[in-house]
């Protein structure tokens, strides 16, 4: 092996491996990290200074006496060792004579649902373990149902422990039985059973001869033959989503990204998505020179025959068999933040290389993953799992995520939401279909513009947002700058409160979820009266930031102008011109902004009013004159 | 058409993760160690944007005491006009003559930790790639591709944001930063696979030779210029290699004949040492050391 020649045909053969990713599933009792441990250790991925830190560590931490603690190899981060558990997913890397594995390993406890999601998202395979003692729990239930929402077809059940019942095969084939009946319960049809003992390496690497009566794969072998869903990908219509777009000068201008599905040749014809304008394939260019043919999976660029517009976000696709085009959706999602999902409010979704501001609605159903029963519920917290609508404020290009009997569409049909304050990613889904077809209302051009409504009334159109405490004196202000704004000849309207709650939403309270509605209706109706050419003020307490910024990108760059009025809350308090702060301290008025509901104070307001050093006429001219400064 | 294999696979990951950053960040960097991972970093990049050059700079924070070697290929590599190469000293370092034979952990801690939170700091950098691999140490393993840090370059393990598919969030507020590890599922075999599939040049160091050494605290240690302190002890020629370059008083030789890549392969594949056993910096605080120095903000 040592003779540079042996090496050299040795990594020839080693170049052409194939990549599979699988997944881990059970909890710290039934053996996982050990298992783990013991492929590292068969398939030699151990060092000899690792396998003494490993004997070291294995008298310190380990639960094995003075033998090997295989888990320790595979229990990072030093929080956690002292606990004993593993509380986040890790990715161990072997390989055999034929593959390269990437094992996401994560845990099986019940509150870390998110993790496991997480490593099921890019996995071909999933390895679920059972302990031969106990047999099929909730948990494995659990695990393959989560595998199986994010589109895992190929199951491995692993029986461990089988040391501990002496390799019975009765333990073993009843253990079976029972799976074979929540398989096909649930519609997993390839799937194999397979009895080891990571403590002993029984049929893991080799094949064990104290389970005579099995005659199956190990665990390895199994490993090594399942199809990969790469494979499956490149059969499918040709998809890239543009990452990045590549112009160093003028001669060039490359569209950058990864090919989700299918193949691209060069002189093939191809829309871009959302627009839906087609063009041919020039050249496919890598730093290696064009290629002929490039098939999923690959990173590469793409130039055009004729330019049409393609940016970031952009799908290029099969002209004939491009994807569906979309703003309203029904998909899972698997909530992944401490702070529960609020309905209706804003968050950033990122699907491929698009990322668009999405609402989510009150979920259909929420799905108990112990009993797969769909319950009634008003939101999804943190590892629940739900169905519900999304709208996103602009047409996006994706595919079903789940397809029957093939690769999920990884690429275009998962996303993930994002918090716009915390930027946190909060929830990860998989889009199951359109609701509606974006194709079938296109959005009626107008013929009179918004250019033209404003020019005729001679004025920029502009929307004042006041917010602020409740007896800040938003309205007030607000009033005075109309009439000085009507005074100077301008077209205005205002938008009260009080007066649109007696109206267009009557049908709303006062909890979070109605009063984020109430923000979005009262900004979809500023929008209209600013495409109509009007200066419009609002006077809303808003006491969310992430609804006032929903509102602001509603509209054109620089017409949203936000103005806090700022009132200390007790001086607010103090005036109470409508008694409504005492009601609330007296427990009659629930959900009251300053008093049991946060007011969240504007970080980047454009005009801030302290009340406490303007009155209310030197407030209102302040902003006039602000106003007509930003003309 | 032929299959993709697990070395096309990884590369087209890699380059996806870098054009998604440069998409996404304001001012990316790329950390430049000069080692073997940044070669299969810095070639993986040009890749990503070709025919375009580099739309970032490299960072190479230095210590001043790097082989000798090392300072001649990253010279080499900044010569081409299509690379900017940025180099950073702690002055605070170099005042207080901070080495590695007086001040021990210390030295890592205000040449490296400090000195690249100055660097990107002082350069507005909101996106950093590194070179690190899942599979060199355990803390590494749970840790994600994009990694954020706080406003004081703080790693807060408990507070990672999950990772789907090839989605990645890089949303942060002003002020904080996030590490990008485009190699995070590469391991040491595939990256000198990777080399040797795609000749990358790398430091003559890692290739046994004839050099002069002297043995410290079980390391053995190349007498690279006259800062080592012998204390009459005569240096020895050996027959040795690197399996890793950081400083050269911190770094120990192995005794080796591999003069080519497939040599080192042949020789990794019966090896009995693991690849960061011979660097001293992980040994600094016992097994959780590394997790440590990453919570306070070392690559």
């Amino acid at each position: 092996m040592n003779a540079p020649a042996d090496v050299a045909a040795w990594l020839e053969s080693h170049e052409q491996k194939e990549l599979l990713r699988f997944i881990t599933c059970g909890s710290v009792d039934d053996g996982k990290s050990t298992l783990i441990g013991r492929l590292l250790y068969d398939s030699m991925q151990i060092f000899d200074d690792q396998l003494a830190t490993l004997e070291a560590d294995s008298k310190r931490h380990g639960t094995q006496g003075e033998g090997i603690d295989f888990a320790l190899l595979v229990d990072g981060l030093s929080a956690e060792r002292e606990q004993g558990i593993t509380i986040d997913v890790a990715y161990r890397f072997f390989a055999s004579e034929k593959r390269k594995f990437i094992v996401a390993d994560t845990p099986g406890h019940e509150q870390y649902t998110r993790n496991m999601v997480t490593g099921a998202s890019t996995a071909d395979l999933a390895v679920l373990l059972v302990d031969a003692r106990k047999g099929v729990l909730t948990q494995t239930r659990r695990h393959s149902y989560l595998a199986q929402l994010l589109g895992i077809r190929h199951f491995v059940l692993a029986v461990t422990k089988m040391d501990l019942v002496d390799f019975d095969r009765a333990a073993f084939d009843a253990i079976t039985a029972d799976y074979r009946v929540f398989a096909d319960q649930v519609g997993i049809s390839d799937w194999i059973a397979i009895p080891v003992s990571g403590l002993s390496g029984d049929n893991i690497g080799e094949r064990s001869e104290r389970t005579s009566w099995y005659s199956g794969p190990t665990l390895l072998e199994q490993l090594d033959s399942v199809p990969l869903d790469a494979n499956a990908d490149a059969q499918k219509p040709f998809r890239l989503p543009v990452q990045w777009v590549n112009r160093p000068n003028h001669g060039f201008r490359g569209f950058a990204g990864q090919i989700a599905s299918g193949t691209v040749v060069r002189s093939q014809d191809v829309r871009v998505l959302p627009s839906g304008r087609t063009t041919r394939i020039e050249r496919i260019v890598t730093a290696d020179g064009d290629l002929d043919e490039a098939v999923a999976g690959q990173s590469v660029t793409l130039t055009f025959t004729h330019e049409v517009d393609c940016s970031r976000g952009d799908v290029i696709a099969s002209a004939n068999a491009p994807p569906e085009v979309a703003d309203q959706f029904e998909a899972a999602i698997v909530w992944m933040d401490e702070q529960e999902m609020i309905p209706g409010r804003g968050y950033w979704l990122k699907l491929g290389a698009q990322i668009v501001t999405a609402t989510v609605q009150h979920p259909k159903y929420e799905i108990n993953v112990n009993t797969l029963e769909h319950l009634a519920a008003p939101t999804l917290h943190l590892n629940s799992i739900g169905v519900a609508t999304i709208a996103t404020d602009r047409e996006i290009t994706f595919e079903p995520y789940a397809v029957s009997g093939g690769s999920p569409n990884r690429a275009l049909g998962g996303f993930i939401l994002i918090d716009k304050l915390t930027n946190a990613t909060v929830a990860a889904g998989m889009l199951h279909f359109a609701l509606r077809r974006a194709l079938n209302i296109h959005r009626q051009p107008l013929e009179v513009s918004r250019e033209t409504h404003a020019t005729l009334k001679g004025q920029k159109p502009a929307v004042l947002w006041f917010t602020g405490l409740s007896g800040s004196g938003k309205s007030t202000i607000a009033n005075i700058v109309e009439k000085k704004l009507v005074a100077r000849g301008r077209h205005t309207f205002l938008l009260d409160g009080d007066n649109v709650r007696h109206g267009l939403n009557r049908d709303l309270g006062f909890t979070e979820a109605d009063r984020i509605e109430n923000m979005r209706r009262v900004g979809e109706v500023a929008r209209l009266m600013a495409d109509a050419g009007l200066i419009v003020l609002t006077a809303f307490i808003s006491p969310f930031r992430a609804e006032r910024e929903l509102v602001r990108h509603m509209l054109p760059e620089g017409e949203f102008i936000e103005i806090f009025v700022d009132t200390p809350l007790s001086d607010a308090e103090k005036r109470d011109p409508k008694g409504l702060y005492a009601k609330a301290r007296a427990g009659e008025i629930k959900n009251f902004t300053g008093i049991d509901s946060p007011y969240e104070v504007p970080e980047n307001a454009e005009i801030v009013i302290d009340t406490m050093k303007l009155s209310a006429e030197q407030a209102a001219d302040l902003i006039v004159e602000e106003l007509l400064r930003r003309r | 058409m032929r299959a993709l294999t697990h070395l096309d696979r990884l590369e087209a990951e890699s380059i996806h993760i870098m054009r998604e950053t440069v998409a996404e960040a304001e001012r990316p960097v790329m950390l430049y160690s000069i080692g073997k991972d940044s070669a299969v970093m810095l070639h993986l990049a040009k890749k990503a944007f070709a025919p375009a050059p580099l739309p970032f700079p490299l960072l190479h924070v230095d210590t001043g005491w790097k082989f000798r070697a090392m300072y001649e290929l990253r010279d080499k590599v900044a010569a081409d006009p299509d690379i900017k190469l940025i180099v950073h000293k702690n002055s605070e370092a170099e005042r207080l003559d901070i080495n590695p034979f007086d001040h021990g952990a210390r030295h890592t801690d205000m040449w490296k930790t400090e000195g690249l939170k100055q660097a990107l700091d002082a350069h507005g950098f909101d996106a950093a790639f590194g070179g690190a691999r899942r599979d060199e140490e355990k803390s590494r393993a749970k840790e994600r591709i994009f990694s954020f840090r706080d406003r004081n370059h703080r790693w807060d393990p408990k507070r990672q944001r999950p990772e789907l598919w090839a989605l990645y969030n890089v949303m942060k507020n002003k002020g904080e930063s996030v590490r990008v590890f485009p190699l995070s599922n590469w391991t040491e075999l595939d990256v000198w696979q990777y080399i040797l599939r795609e000749k990358i040049e790398i430091v003559p160091l890692y290739f046994a030779d004839e050099r002069p050494v002297v043995e410290r605290d079980g390391l053995t240690l190349l007498v690279d210029d006259e800062r080592i302190p012998l204390n009459g002890e005569q240096p020895q020629m050996r027959r040795v290699r690197f399996r890793t370059l950081g400083c050269y008083p911190l770094t120990g030789a192995v005794e080796s004949n591999a003069c080519t890549v497939e040599e080192i392969v042949a020789e990794m594949l019966v090896t009995t040492t693991s690849e960061r056993q011979g660097r001293a910096i992980d040994r600094d605080a016992g097994a959780a050391s590394m997790e440590k120095k990453k919570q306070e903000g070392y690559f």
